[in-house]
Parts: structure tokens; C-alpha cells; sequence
């Protein structure tokens, strides 16, 4: 369109000034979805971060008192018996009623107790991160002494919410720990494998081909089942977690190379090895930041995938184990009929599951959109 | 009798103020503002632009098929032959998706475009490509519409078309292709053709085969066509009217011999003496010639071939190659523009690479005189080994937009040689940027833009900065004009005159357009099916060449001067087999 006009003259608007990441975040920013599915995440990754803080309650503490205590909704204004009102949270308190006959327990709403809560009160103490010692709590109960379930309680007594809540922390980071693994490996031979093409890369699509030709379950089984019993919690986490990325970087590995692929060709990088760029220059300095945008959405693609792995693993119990609170090992305490009959609210991880690995997939479409702004311009 | 001729003199298309926009998210843009054409039986209107003036747009408008979110919003076109009908239609006033606009489309205003390869479908046979049209309009059997494809196909001069029909787009040439679409178009006998630039992918001989044949069909059936291109030479050919188009208006029209003889806006002026120019050796060129002669050879070719497997048999042992290059001989001197002419598919872009050693050659060899006066043979060498030459060596690209890295500011893409060099500060780098950004005519403030910021001649202004810092001495431009508008062409290459000037360089210039490479280039080579066919100085080989492939592709270029129509007679070259 610049035709016959002074060559010199510049598009001056600030779009042809933006930089790459500028108008990638510009795209993105269109994908409302998306952008609410990014608010979702990091609002995840916060609570798993600070979950001793969130959790309103020790996830380890029992109570005798409160087995398969329904969950409470929260009422917001507080009526008085003269018909006054104040805006004061409060929860019903529920009293426990024993069959005389069948000694089963069923929860009534005692309309004579309110249970007031409190933003930042005193609660349980908590060590957080292993360093911050604490009682402060998001949401506390202002009477120290009684308790209230959100989400209910489990068959030890135990808040499912806080639980849920600590839970999130494993789910979430074994997903990033993973992916981060499975990144490495997957970038590495990929990028091999679609630099270098010819036997190397014949030898590395057969590996990628023969790992997806495995049914996955059972290698998860045989590879947790050949873990020793004896490890920590800790060593165990790390190891599902390799366990988890040998399996999954193949994905990664196929999206890298095809992209490695169709740049080796482009004018632009046969330019950059013209320069005298070494090929590590040309690899990293060329290519790599081309298909840096690709790399970020797949990784998000693939990090709900480790999430539902993790949780089928420790569902069928050869994943994580207690004590370590997992959303897979908490829907363990869901498996049998009696307790989808009795205390519905145990599927609450089951809720976190679905809400987080939604959030990513959205969160990875609306970056996969975004990742070329070039796209649109060139046609 | 009265009443027919007064029907014809009726303009059977008549646009007025049509207005189509975009809505962006900054606001709406006018892609096509407020033109008024009209169009006549029989008559040819060429409507001429460069890229992104809105002229495909204004001819899809006509058929309501713009793409989203385009929409029109003003104007009117008034369609004034209906089949079956003497009503006259407004197409604007239409609804897209209606059954009356549905049945104008393809019946009786029909559409070519562009790509002949994507416009086809590839799992289904041509035949029943073209017979589905005419089963859709018309109600014939399977078999009467098999009969009327053939026939089209032997209109529109297909060979065998008794068994063409039963073959796919793919084993069909691009020409070929292009055939099948027009026969298509033709189909139901529409009284418009659109023609949205059809031989732009071609090579010039099969355009002027099809431009040949749009012509002829039109005579015999009395079709109005509209032809939309922005290459002068072809406007010349084939024009009646014609109405040249700029930033979505027309900025000028009328009868094509006036306006070529007369051109009255200054863009349309400026258009043709682009044209022009680049019709005659560049007399920049044959000043400097004068003062500053010829040196001795730089860049020798020896037999080089490049053979591409085409298919690995069993356990890789070879089986078939494709002969891209085959024993290229060429020699170019110190000072000198070499210039590579060919037509698609002709091997010329593989040579460029192979003497640029981005490929491995084959065999032969590529003798290097160095600045120290040694010869090196580039053939047998390794990367390595090649990064001395590379910097002696340069090349610039055809697409300005693949070629430079989009998530780097223009500053790094010109300083990534001088980096990988090494032995420059930071300081001096930045310093040597301004300065090459100041030689291809660029503000220094262009230096820490990204490529995207940049028109299509700025990027290759860009690109040629990339490749004389360095200081190298020899360029290898690959169809580096191609991809810019006409107006844009001669800026490039005076750009590289000017720095031939300035730097010791010699140029090798790669093109399937004669007028770029006669206005730059000393000498000429012409390859054919990976041959060079012909070389020599280039006024002597456009003048008269000696083989008869040249003959018959300087037979086919365009001349940009509607007077001198018919008077070229065109050549067949066929190889003997």
C-alpha cells in the first residue's frame, strides 16, 4: 500500500512498534474464555501456594464428633429475633442425631447455634513452606472452639474443603514438575530429531511411536508397582513424577520436531546460518524463539494431562499414598458405594479436578490462537 | 432490429458508488470506496492495481462472496442480464445466501481465480468438477452433462479432452489447470467473466496461451469480462477499458489506448513510466559500465549438477532422481550483473543455492576467487569451512517477509552477521548498523522496529542491508524483486545500482521477469529444464536470441503498448523428445 511514498517513512501507530509477546498477549486478551481460565489458574496455583493459610483447618485433624458432617452454606446477614439485621457470616450449627435402633448418625440444623466467622482470625497454628510459623487463617470460626464444614467432613472427621486445599498443591505442582521434565526431554530429542532429520530422526519417531503404542495405564502400574514401599512420601512424589514425564514427553517431542521441521526451510533461518551463526546459535537464537509461543500453549495442553494422571494413579492407590494429600488420594476415600450414599461431598476434589483441567484447556487454546499474531497479517 | 442494438449498447453491469468495508478493531476500514464502473457485451474492462488497492475485493463484491467480516454498505450494482428475465437486478441489494444470488453465480456471471491449484478440488476428477456446474444449473443427464464437459474442454483447447475428463487436478500443469477453471466458468455461457489476476501463477508463455484464449472466447460468445491484474503488459494485450485503482478508488478510466497514450492522474503516469523503465537497460548501468569497466572473472561455475532423490527405494538405496541442475557452466566477473532467466520448475532458484552452497552440489565445481586472488573451490566444502565464502558471498531472498526473523528488531537481524564475525564492540556494531541502515535509505530509527513494521520494499531494503554488511563481494538476488509491486521494482534494483557503485560487488540476479533483468543485468543466462539454453550479453540475447526457447519466451512477455498489439507473433517452443 505504500506505494510512491517516501521509503523512508515509517508506519509510526504503536501496533507496528509492539513487540512480538505484545501481540501475542494481544490475541489472547480477545479470547475471553481464555483470559478467565488464566484468572482460574493462577487463583489454583494461590491457593496450593498458601494452603495452610486458605485451608481454614489442619487437613490432618480429627474429629470424633464430626464424622461425615454434611457441608454448611454460608448465610450472609444475620437476622436478630427482634427482626433487627446486621451483615455478620455466620454457618448453622448442626447437632448429631443417633438412631436409637440402627445407631446410624444423621446431622440436624440447630437453629439456636450460629457459628460467626471471621477474615484473618486466630485458628490452628501452621507452619508454612517449613519456615512461617502462624495461626492466621483465611476464614476462621470466631469461637475457637467450634468448627464448621464448607464441604463437609470425611469419615475421620477431617474438613474436606482444607483437604481439597492442600490437595491442591500436590495435584497442581506435580503437573508443572512433570511437564517441566517431559519439556526437557521432549524440546531435546525433538528438536534433534527435526534439526538433524535423516537416521536420527528416523530412530527417535520410532521410539515416539513405540511409547504411544503402550497402553499407558498398565506401564503406570508396572512402573509404580516396581517402585520400593520402603521410600518417603517425598522420594515417591518424585519418582511418579518421572514416572509420569517418560511417558509423556512424546507429544511434546512430535510438536517440537514438526516445527523444527517446517522452520529448517524458512528464508529466514537459511539467512541466520548464511551469518556464520553456529548451529547452537542458529537452534537457539533463531528457531527456538520462533516456536517459543507453540511450546508455552502444548506445555499447557499437556499439564492437565499429568493432573488426571496423577489422580487415576493414586485413585487405584499406585500413585501417592497418605499421609501426602493429593485430589487423587482424597477421591480414594470416594470408591465405594457407601460413601457416594452417605456423603456426596466427598467428589468435592472431583470438582477441582474437572474445574482445573478445564481451566488449562481453555487456557491452552487461547494461547495456541494467540501464539502466531503473524498469522492474520500475512493473508 | 433498433431495439437489439439498443440492448447492446446498454451496459449489462453498471456499479455506482459502491463502498465495501472491514470492521477492524480500530474502526472500519474502506477496502473499496465509493467506485463506479460499468461494464459492456463484448468488452474487456481491466481494472489495474498494485497490491492492496482494493480491487479484488471490489470484485468479489460483485458476487457477494467477500470475506468475513467484509460487508457492503453502499452503492449499488445493477446486473441488466438475467436470465429468462428484463428486469434489472441490484446485486448489492441481494441477501448473500439468497436462491436468486445463488443462481447468478456460476450461471450467469462466472468467476477465475488466482490459484488454479487450490480452486480445484483435489479428490475429484475434472470432468465431473466441470459437469457438477452444469448439472447444477442446468438440468441435463450424467451423461449429456459428460458430453458438454467434453466439449467445453475442447473449447477451452485442452488435448485428449475425451480422456482428460477422467483425470485429477494433479496430473495436470498449472496452464492445464487454469484451462479447466475457465471451462468451468464457461460453462453455462455466463454473459460476465470475472477474472481475478489468472495468470499471475503462471510462467509467462502459458499466460499468454490463456490470454489467447480468453480473448477468443470472448469474440464467440459476446461475453463481457472483467479482468483484474496489475501487470501492464497484460492490460495492454487484452483491455478495452480500463480503470486504474488506488487505495480503494478509481483514480482513473477509459478506453485503454487513450489512457496508455495520455495517462492524466499523476499515479497512473507514475505506474506507466515504471513500466516503462523497466522495459530498457538501466542507463544508470551502462554509465557506470563506461567508467568503471568490467573486471576479471570472480565466480566461476564448472559443470555443477545438483540431483535430487525422488524417491528412496527399499533400505534407502536410491532409485530415481529429479535433475534440478544439469552441468551449469557460468562465469561472472568482478563488477558485473549476472542475470538467471527461466520459468518455473527451470532449476534457476536451485543454481542460486548451489552456487550460495546452501545446497550440496552434486558434482562439478565452483571456483571462488578470493580478494587475495586465490581460488577456492566452494563444491567439496563444508559448513565449516564455508563461513569465510558466506561472508563474501550473499544473498538476498525472494519473500521479504519469511526472510527476516519475526522476534527480532530489525537492528539484530542486521547486526547477526557482523555478531557471529565477532571482533566488534557493541559500540561499533550499533554505528555500523546506522551506517547500513543509511546506505538502503532507511532512518537509523528503524533499527529497533520489528520486521512487521516495515512495507514489503522496506523489508527487502532490510534484507539487503543483512547482506552487504559484511562487505561482501558477490550478491546472489533470488527473484528479489518478485514479490514487490512494479513501482517498487525499479527503487530496488537503482538501490543495488547505487551500492554496486559505492561497494565492489557483482551481482547475480535470478528472475522470470525479462524487463527486471534487462534493465539490471550485464549478462544473461536462460535455463530450461535445468539447462542454460543460452548465454550472452543481455541486449544481444533480447534482441536476438539464438535458441528457441528464448525465442518463443521473449515472444510471450507482454508489451506494455496496447498499439502494438498483434504484432508479436508468437512462438511454441516444444523440446524434442
Amino acid at each position: 500500500m505504500n506505494t510512491l511514498v517516501d521509503p523512508r517513512a515509517i508506519a509510526m501507530n504503536p501496533d507496528a512498534q509492539a513487540s512480538q509477546w505484545k501481540l501475542t498477549w494481544r490475541a489472547f486478551r480477545k479470547h475471553k474464555l481464555a483470559l478467565a481460565s488464566l484468572v482460574i489458574v493462577v487463583l489454583f496455583y494461590l491457593i496450593g501456594a498458601f494452603a495452610e493459610f486458605v485451608a481454614p483447618f489442619d487437613p490432618e485433624s480429627t474429629s470424633s464428633r464430626n464424622i461425615y458432617h454434611p457441608p454448611q452454606g454460608i448465610h450472609l446477614i444475620d437476622w436478630g429475633e427482634d427482626g433487627s439485621w446486621a451483615i455478620r457470616p455466620y454457618v448453622q450449627g448442626m447437632t448429631i442425631k443417633r438412631d436409637p435402633i440402627s445407631l446410624s448418625a444423621t446431622y440436624e440444623p440447630d437453629p439456636n447455634r450460629k457459628i460467626y466467622l471471621s477474615l484473618f482470625g486466630q485458628g490452628q497454628p501452621y507452619t508454612m513452606w517449613g519456615l512461617i510459623q502462624s495461626d492466621r487463617h483465611l476464614l476462621t470460626s470466631a469461637d475457637l472452639d467450634e468448627a464448621f464444614f464448607l464441604l463437609g467432613t470425611d469419615r475421620l472427621g477431617r474438613d474436606v474443603l482444607s483437604r481439597t486445599i492442600h490437595g491442591a498443591r500436590i495435584s497442581m505442582s506435580i503437573g508443572l514438575m512433570g511437564v517441566t521434565l517431559s519439556l526437557l526431554i521432549g524440546v531435546f530429542l525433538g528438536g534433534v530429531s527435526g534439526y538433524y532429520g535423516g537416521t536420527i530422526d528416523m530412530v527417535v519417531q520410532r521410539v515416539v511411536e513405540l511409547i504411544l503404542s503402550l497402553p499407558t495405564i498398565p506401564i503406570w502400574l508396572g512402573l509404580s508397582a516396581a517402585l520400593p514401599q520402603d521410600w518417603s512420601p517425598l522420594t515417591r512424589y518424585f519418582a511418579i513424577t518421572v514416572i509420569l514425564s517418560l511417558v509423556g514427553w512424546t507429544e511434546l517431542a512430535r510438536v517440537v520436531r514438526g516445527r523444527f521441521l517446517s522452520l529448517r526451510m524458512e528464508d529466514f533461518v537459511i539467512a541466520a546460518r548464511l551469518d556464520g551463526g553456529s548451529q547452537g546459535r542458529v537452534i537457539f537464537r533463531h528457531m527456538l524463539p520462533s516456536m517459543a509461543s507453540h511450546i508455552i500453549a502444548s506445555v499447557t495442553l499437556a499439564i492437565p494431562a499429568m493432573i488426571i494422571a496423577e489422580t487415576a494413579l493414586s485413585f487405584i492407590g499406585l500413585g501417592l499414598t497418605p499421609p501426602i494429600i493429593s485430589w487423587g488420594v482424597l477421591l480414594k476415600e470416594a470408591q465405594n458405594i457407601r460413601s457416594i450414599a452417605q456423603a456426596p461431598w466427598l467428589f468435592a476434589p472431583g470438582v477441582a479436578v474437572c474445574i482445573a483441567v478445564l481451566a488449562f484447556n481453555f487456557l491452552g487454546d487461547g494461547l495456541r490462537d494467540a501464539a502466531d499474531p503473524y498469522t492474520n497479517e500475512r493473508h | 432490429m433498433a431495439n437489439e442494438s439498443e440492448a447492446a449498447a446498454l451496459p449489462i453491469l453498471e456499479i455506482d458508488g459502491l463502498v465495501t468495508e472491514f470492521a477492524t478493531s480500530r474502526g472500519a476500514f474502506r477496502a473499496v470506496d465509493g467506485i463506479s464502473l460499468t461494464l459492456h457485451r463484448g468488452k474487456t474492462l481491466c481494472v489495474v492495481g498494485e497490491s492492496g488497492s482494493g480491487k479484488s475485493v471490489m470484485a468479489r463484491s460483485i458476487l457477494q462472496i467477500v470475506d468475513q467480516p467484509g460487508r457492503i454498505v453502499e452503492g449499488s450494482i445493477e446486473f441488466n442480464a438475467v436470465r429468462g428475465s428484463d428486469r434489472v437486478i441490484d446485486l448489492a441489494k441481494l441477501d448473500p445466501r439468497s436462491k436468486i444470488m445463488r443462481g447468478i453465480r456460476g450461471r450467469d456471471i462466472a468467476m477465475i481465480f488466482q490459484e488454479p491449484m487450490s480452486s480445484l478440488s483435489p479428490v475429484h476428477k475434472i470432468g465431473d468438477q466441470v459437469g457438477e456446474v452444469i448439472r447444477l444449473h442446468e438440468r441435463l443427464s450424467k451423461k449429456q452433462a459428460k458430453e458438454k464437459t467434453v466439449e467445453l474442454l475442447r473449447k477451452v483447447e485442452i488435448a485428449n479432452p475425451e480422456s482428460a475428463v477422467d483425470r485429477y487436478p494433479f496430473e495436470f500443469s498449472g496452464g492445464m489447470r487454469q484451462r479447466a477453471m475457465i471451462a468451468m466458468a464457461l460453462a453455462c455461457n455466463p454473459s460476465i467473466l470475472i477474472a481475478d489476476e489468472p495468470t499471475t501463477a503462471l510462467d509467462v508463455t502459458i499466460q499468454a496461451e490463456i490470454l489467447a484464449l480468453i480473448r477468443s472466447l470472448q469474440t464467440s460468445s459476446d461475453m463481457a469480462v472483467l479482468f483484474i491484474t496489475h501487470d501492464m503488459g497484460v492490460v495492454a494485450e487484452i483491455a478495452d477499458e480500463i480503470a486504474v485503482m488506488r487505495f480503494g478508488k478509481v483514480v482513473e478510466q477509459g478506453n485503454v489506448f487513450e489512457v496508455f497514450a495520455e495517462p492524466k492522474h499523476p499515479y497512473t503516469q507514475g505506474l506507466l513510466q515504471s513500466v516503462r523503465d523497466l522495459d530498457r537497460p538501466s542507463p544508470r548501468r551502462l554509465e557506470m559500465r563506461q567508467s568503471k569497466p568490467l573486471g576479471e572473472a570472480r565466480l566461476i561455475s564448472q559443470k555443477v549438477r545438483k540431483e535430487f532423490p525422488l524417491s528412496s527405494g527399499f533400505l534407502g538405496r536410491k532409485k530415481d532422481v529429479l535433475i534440478a541442475v544439469n552441468d551449469a557452466d557460468l562465469e561472472l566477473l568482478s563488477g558485473e550483473n549476472f542475470g538467471i532467466v527461466g520459468e518455473s520448475g527451470s532449476g534457476k532458484t536451485t543454481l542460486g543455492r548451489c552456487l550460495q552452497r546452501i545446497y550440496n552440489v552434486t558434482s562439478g565445481s565452483i571456483l571462488y576467487q578470493d580478494e587475495t586472488g586465490q581460488s577456492i573451490d566452494l563444491a567439496p566444502l563444508k559448513d565449516r569451512e564455508l563461513k569465510q565464502p558466506w561472508r563474501d558471498i550473499r544473498m538476498v531472498f525472494q519473500d521479504p517477509f519469511a526472510s527476516l526473523n519475526p522476534r527480532m528488531t530489525v537492528g539484530q537481524i542486521i547486526a547477526e552477521p557482523l555478531v557471529t564475525a565477532g571482533g566488534m564492540s557493541g559500540k561499533d556494531i550499533d554505528a555500523r548498523v546506522r551506517e547500513l541502515l543509511d546506505l538502503v535509505g532507511l532512518p537509523s530509527s528503524a533499527a529497533s522496529r520489528y520486521p512487521h513494521a516495515f512495507s514489503g520494499g522496506q523489508r527487502q531494503r532490510i534484507s539487503i542491508a543483512r547482506a552487504i554488511a559484511p562487505n561482501p563481494r558477490v550478491i546472489i538476488a533470488d527473484e528479489a524483486t518478485s514479490a514487490l509491486d512494479v513501482s517498487l521494482r525499479t527503487q530496488v534494483l537503482d538501490l543495488l545500482l547505487d551500492l554496486q557503485e559505492k561497494l565492489d560487488l557483482s551481482f547475480i540476479l535470478i528472475s522470470h521477469d525479462i524487463s527486471v533483468i534487462r534493465y539490471f543485468c550485464d549478462r544473461i543466462a536462460v535455463m530450461y529444464r535445468g539447462r542454460i539454453v543460452e548465454t550472452g550479453p543481455t541486449e544481444e540475447v533480447c534482441s536476438n536470441p539464438s535458441h528457441d526457447y528464448t525465442r518463443s519466451l521473449l515472444s510471450a512477455v507482454p508489451v506494455a503498448d496496447p498499439t502494438k498489439r498483434g504484432t508479436m507473433q508468437r512462438l511454441r517452443y516444444r523440446e524434442q523428445a
